[in-house]
C-alpha cells in the first residue's frame, strides 16, 4: 500500500515534468527553426490599428474581487464538504444535520450578497 | 501497471514513468490533431459546409499537422511593453497543469497512471492552477484586451469551479471515496448519471464553462476582446494556450465518462465488447456534445454568465447535495 501511495506521486511528479519539458524542448526547438526580425512596429502593443496609448494596466473594476471573495468563501466551505461527503457512511444522520447547519449559515451569506446586489455583473 | 505500481519506488521506476507518461503524451497530442480536425469538420457539416478538404486527401486528415508546422516556423514576437519573464512563462504555466491532471484519470482497469486515493480532489485542484496561466498572460501582454480578456477568465473560472466541485460531491456522497477506480466501481450497475441526473446536467454545464467552450467563450470573444488572454500571442506560444485548452477537452470528456457514464462499464448485456471500447465510444459521444454545442448555441452576455453561475447552478448543486444525502439516510 505505501508504495503504490509513493509510486503515485512519483507519477504526479514525472507528469509535471513532462508537462515542463514539452513546451520548454517545443520552443526551444522552434527558435531554431523560426525567423527572428524584429522591429519596432512588430514590437507595439496591438491596439485595433491605433498607436497605443497610455499603461493598459489601470485600475480595475472592483466586481472582480467581489466574486474572488465569494469564490474564497464557498470553496473553503467545499474543503469542508468533501471530508464529509467521503465519510458520511460512518456518521449518519447528526453529521447531517450539522452539515445542513453549517451550509445555511453561509447560504444566508449567499442570500445576502445576492440581496446587495454582489451577484449582478452591472 | 500495478506491479509497478506495488513495486519500490527506484529511478528505474522514474524512468519508466517517463517513458509512459511521454506514451500517453503522444496519444493526447494525436487526439488533439484529430479533436481539432474532427471539430472543424462536424461544425463544417453543421453549418452546411465542407470544412478542411485540401491538405492530406478529401478528409483533410493533414490540416492540423500543417498548421502545427506554420506555428513552429511562425516568427515569435514579444511586445516592447510586455512583462517579458511572465510573457514567456505564461503558456507554460497553462499547459502543465492540463498535462498533470491526466495523471490520475483511469481509462480502463488496466490502462491508469497514479492511483491516488484523493484523485478527484486532485484533478480539481491542479486544473484550477490553470486560471493562473491565464490571467499571467493576460496581465504580461500589457494589452487591454488580454487584460480584460484574462480578467473575465478567471472571473469566469473560479465562479464555475464551485457548482463544478459541488455537483461531484453528489458523486462522492453515493461512492463514500474520491478515488476515481473506486467511482468507476460503484456504478458497475447504474451509471451516476441516472441516480444523479442533476449533478450531471449541472457538471455538463460547469465544465462547459471551465473550459471556455462557447456558449462560454467571453474570455475569447473574438467579436469584442479580439482573442481575450492571448491577443499578444503569436507561434507557438500561442500553439500552447490552444493545446493546454484542447488538453482539457480530453480530461474533461474523460472525467465525465469517468464520473457520470461508467467509465469502461460495458451497456447491459454488451459486455463482449471489451472495456476500451466502451470507454473510447463514451469519450467521443462526449466530445461530439461539446462540439455540438459550440455550432448551436450563441454566447452569453457577461452578466448572464454570472447569474447563471451564482444564482442558478450554485444553489441546485447545493440543493442536490443534501437531497442526496438525505435519499441515502433514509432509503440505504
Amino acid at each position: 500500500m505505501g508504495n503504490v501511495y509513493a509510486n503515485s506521486y512519483l507519477i504526479v511528479f514525472v507528469f509535471l515534468c513532462i508537462g515542463v519539458l514539452l513546451p520548454v524542448g517545443a520552443l526551444t526547438l522552434g527558435k531554431l527553426l523560426r525567423p527572428h526580425v524584429p522591429s519596432e512596429a512588430k514590437q507595439t502593443t496591438y491596439e485595433s490599428g491605433n498607436n497605443p496609448f497610455h499603461d493598459s494596466r489601470v485600475q480595475f473594476q472592483v466586481r472582480y474581487y467581489m466574486f474572488a471573495l465569494l469564490f474564497v468563501i464557498f470553496d473553503v466551505e467545499t474543503v469542508f464538504l468533501y471530508p464529509w461527503a467521503v465519510a458520511y457512511n460512518k456518521l449518519g444522520l447528526f453529521a447531517l444535520i450539522e452539515m445542513l447547519i453549517f451550509v445555511l449559515m453561509l447560504v444566508l451569506g449567499l442570500i445576502y450578497a445576492w440581496k446587495k446586489k454582489v451577484l449582478q455583473w452591472m | 501497471m500495478e506491479q509497478l505500481l506495488n513495486s519500490v519506488p527506484s529511478w528505474t521506476n522514474v524512468a519508466i514513468f517517463f517513458g509512459l507518461g511521454a506514451a500517453l503524451l503522444l496519444m493526447v497530442l494525436a487526439f488533439v490533431t484529430y479533436g481539432i480536425l474532427a471539430e472543424r469538420k462536424v461544425m463544417g457539416f453543421m453549418q452546411g459546409r465542407y470544412g478542411p478538404n485540401q491538405v492530406g486527401g478529401r478528409w483533410g486528415l493533414l490540416q492540423t499537422v500543417a498548421d502545427v508546422l506554420k506555428l513552429l516556423l511562425k516568427e515569435d514576437t514579444i511586445p516592447k511593453a510586455a512583462d517579458r519573464p511572465l510573457f514567456i512563462l505564461a503558456p507554460i504555466l497553462a499547459f502543465a497543469p492540463a498535462f498533470m491532471v491526466l495523471a490520475v484519470l483511469p481509462f480502463t482497469d488496466a490502462f491508469q497512471f497514479a492511483d491516488i486515493g484523493v484523485g478527484l480532489l486532485y484533478y480539481i485542484a491542479v486544473s484550477g492552477l490553470t486560471t493562473i496561466g491565464v490571467v499571467t498572460g493576460g496581465w504580461a501582454s500589457n494589452n487591454k484586451y488580454a487584460l480584460i480578456g484574462g480578467m473575465r477568465a478567471a472571473a469566469q473560472m473560479i465562479s464555475y469551479e464551485i457548482p463544478l466541485v459541488m455537483s461531484v460531491l453528489g458523486v462522492v456522497l453515493l461512492t463514500g471515496s474520491l478515488n476515481l477506480n473506486d467511482i468507476v466501481e460503484a456504478q458497475k450497475n447504474v451509471w451516476y448519471i441516472f441516480t444523479q441526473p442533476v449533478a450531471f446536467i449541472v457538471f455538463l454545464i460547469a465544465a462547459v464553462s471551465e473550459l471556455n467552450r462557447t456558449p462560454f467563450d467571453l474570455p475569447e470573444a473574438e467579436s469584442e476582446l479580439v482573442a481575450g488572454f492571448h491577443v499578444e500571442y503569436s507561434g507557438f506560444r500561442w500553439a500552447f494556450f490552444m493545446l493546454a485548452e484542447y488538453v482539457y477537452l480530453f480530461a474533461m470528456a474523460a472525467l465525465t465518462t469517468i464520473l457520470f457514464l461508467g467509465g469502461w462499464h460495458p451497456v447491459m448485456f454488451l459486455g463482449f465488447i471489451p472495456g476500451p471500447v466502451w470507454f473510447a465510444l463514451k469519450f467521443s459521444v462526449v466530445v461530439f456534445v461539446l462540439i455540438w454545442f459550440r455550432a448551436t448555441f450563441p454566447r452569453l452576455r457577461a452578466d448572464q454568465l454570472m447569474e447563471l453561475g451564482w444564482k442558478v447552478l450554485f444553489p441546485v448543486a447545493l440543493a442536490n447535495i443534501f437531497v442526496t444525502a438525505l435519499v441515502k439516510e433514509l432509503f440505504f
